[in-house]
């Protein structure tokens, strides 16, 4: 285990971690604020691949295609909120979670008729060489790109969350709904915002997982569960639990399936090692949720105190 | 009047077979067995869904394990289903006591949350599970023995099922209808209240996620005999929310909810992707390859504007 596998096993995680938030971050906020389970988030990441790999296909520029692919799923997901979501704020969990999954079954198939399956959307050629950050360690420059971004986005959500007037309201409506409705925010208005804010961020995503993973239909149905559970270890609601959770889950997860099976072998006989190291990596991240849960019935950082 | 249906339904259930048989449409028997076993699972979730108000979100991980359970002994040359059904209820019992355990220490959110997660750690635990074909599953060389029955027969495995649906469905009516069911529905609508009369509130939840974890596991069991194969998939959290949607389709909290629901959502499945509807394909070519868009759109008008279900539209003592 040399000191250059360690490095970009950090950078795999970073780059994990950061992607994940930026689906987390929506999902906490209209979680939190408007206390609904959002399974269609992962949908919305799904669109969001789709029409980036149609603009780019369309304009020939990825970097165009993928700016333009913001605002455009930014918008599906508003329309979204409007005509259907916005019915169910007030509804039980429970018919939350299976409008949503509705939601899902209907995107899914709505996405398969309109572009097919799948479709191709490869890295930009610029970029598509790996780069030597250190001697001896050479990392793909669009992974890099991802980190960038995935940076950039998350310091730019903090200032807009911390320092603005439009975050200040958010935060009061994630901690009190009913409080900041009281002191006169518009809490409808608010939560469209910010559901078409959530949606430009999968958009973000998907675009750029888009090149790493696929664009496929139900990509997003597995990633979904994965950025509940960060939520669920930062905290509902909280942006900064939000970041933090994400990481920490890129963290452990690309760690874990890069380095358990062989820190398993030199404990255990081979055989098993590598069957057990394999099944104890995948489930690694769900071990980490139900500890903290088990400490922390609320999550790391509680967005309500 | 209640009675009567039951029984014509149970008449009906009993000569559906035969009827087949005469028509030469047997697929329909396997068919019928398949809407029973999901019946028997939705029916166990809806225990929980509906009576106890306890939203899990992991019902899958039950039927699954009872699934590899049965599996698993038939591979090993246990075939027998009276050792091998037995210990599916058991393993997905004891799997629902520990998520359930430790699970019902969050409420709300968090408990939808955390039920999932466990499924989730199972599927990728079955999904690692090398020695029974990891995440491609494995066929199974035959389904499991009883005495005096061969369960190949597809006639005798329907009748076998039947009769498990039958005294399933009656043992949890009959448990509803009983004091500990009291005790279920009143921690629904008042937790603290039951909580404040002396009711270790947590254990009673805590025996009706294992009572309906079990009877997950029976499902899983008969369902690895009716496709004669075990698969990750059917542990997938998607497959935990298809089980909801039969639930709420039939009717959250009604003795027929699930099995109501089974049939529907199968039925309209099978319908959409079996019979071409000719003006359907006049409007549409391929409308039949799209048939969870149907799905969807008819659960979410469903969610939006009948919540009770279907069972809830013939129910005229709990209206408004």
């Amino acid at each position: 285990m040399s000191i250059v596998l360690i490095l970009e096993q950090s950078l795999n995680g970073l780059q994990f971690g950061l992607m994940l938030f930026l689906l987390a971050a929506g999902l906490t906020l209209v979680f939190g604020i408007m206390d609904m389970i959002n399974l269609a988030h992962g949908s919305i990441y799904m669109i969001g691949a789709f029409l980036a790999a149609t603009l780019v296909a369309a304009t020939g520029s990825f970097a165009l295609g993928v700016v333009l692919a913001i605002p455009a799923t930014a918008a599906i997901g508003m329309l979204l909120e409007v005509s259907i979501l916005r019915r169910l704020y007030t509804r039980d969990h429970m018919s939350q979670v299976l409008a949503t999954f509705a939601l899902i079954l209907i995107c899914n198939e709505a996405v398969r008729i309109i572009w097919g399956s799948d479709m191709a959307l490869g890295t930009p050629a610029a970029l598509s060489g790996p780069i030597e950050l250190m001697p001896g360690l050479f990392y793909p420059a669009y992974r890099l790109l991802v980190i960038g971004v995935g940076l950039t986005v998350a310091i730019l959500l903090y200032f807009i969350v911390a320092k603005t007037r439009i975050g200040m309201r958010v935060r009061a409506g994630a901690s009190n709904r009913e409080m900041a409705a009281a002191m006169g925010v518009d809490i409808k208005l608010l939560f469209t915002l910010v559901f078409g804010f959530g949606a430009a961020l999968c958009a973000v995503a998907g675009a750029m997982l888009g090149p790493i993973f696929a664009v496929q239909v139900g990509m997003g149905d597995n990633i979904l569960i994965l950025a509940f559970v960060v939520i669920v270890i930062g905290g509902i609601g909280s942006i900064r639990g939000a970041l933090i959770g994400s990481v920490l889950v890129g963290f452990v997860d690309t760690f874990g399936r890069a380095f358990l099976p062989a820190l398993l072998r030199e404990i255990l006989p081979p055989q098993i090692a590598s069957a057990a190291g394999t099944a104890l990596a995948s489930i690694l991240i769900y071990v980490l949720m139900a500890a903290v849960l088990f400490w922390k019935p609320q999550g790391l950082f509680p967005a309500r105190g | 009047m209640q009675r009567a249906a039951t029984f014509i339904l149970l008449l009906a259930a009993l000569a559906l077979p035969l009827i087949m048989r005469a028509f030469d449409l047997d697929y329909y028997t396997s068919f019928a067995s398949r809407v029973m076993i999901f019946a028997l699972a939705a029916g166990s979730l809806n225990l929980i869904l509906g009576y106890a108000g306890m939203i899990s979100f992991g019902h899958a991980a039950f039927v699954g394990v009872g699934t590899y359970t049965a599996g698993v002994m038939i591979i090993e040359g246990v075939p027998s289903a009276l050792i091998g059904w037995p210990l599916a209820m058991l393993i997905a019992g004891l799997l629902a006591l520990a998520i359930g355990a430790m699970s019902l220490r969050t409420r709300g959110v968090y408990f939808i949350m955390i039920t999932l997660a466990f499924a989730q750690m199972i599927y990728y635990l079955t999904n690692s599970m090398k020695a029974y074909g990891g995440d491609e599953g494995l066929s199974l060389p035959g389904r499991s023995t009883l005495p005096l029955l061969d369960l190949k027969d597809d006639t005798s495995f329907y009748y076998v099922v039947l009769a498990i649906l039958c005294v399933s469905m009656l043992l949890l009516s009959r448990l509803v209808a009983s004091r500990f069911g009291r005790v279920i529905v009143a921690i629904r609508e008042n937790e603290p209240r039951m909580e404040a009369i002396g009711y270790p509130t947590r254990r009673y939840k805590l025996v009706c996620f294992v009572i309906a974890g079990a009877f997950g596991g029976l499902a899983g069991a008969l369902l690895a005999n009716h496709g004669n194969y075990i698969n990750p998939s059917i542990l997938h959290w998607t497959q935990s929310g298809n089980l909801m949607i039969m639930v709420v389709l039939g009717g959250v909290g009604y003795r027929y909810g699930g099995l109501i629901g089974a049939l529907t959502l199968l039925g309209l499945e099978e319908f959409i992707a079996n019979h071409k509807v000719e003006w359907m394909a006049d409007l549409w070519p391929k409308y039949q390859q799209h048939s969870l868009l149907g799905v969807g759109i008819i659960l979410l008008v469903i969610v939006l504007y009948a919540p009770r279900g279907i069972a809830g539209w013939f129910d005229r003592s709990r209206r408004g």
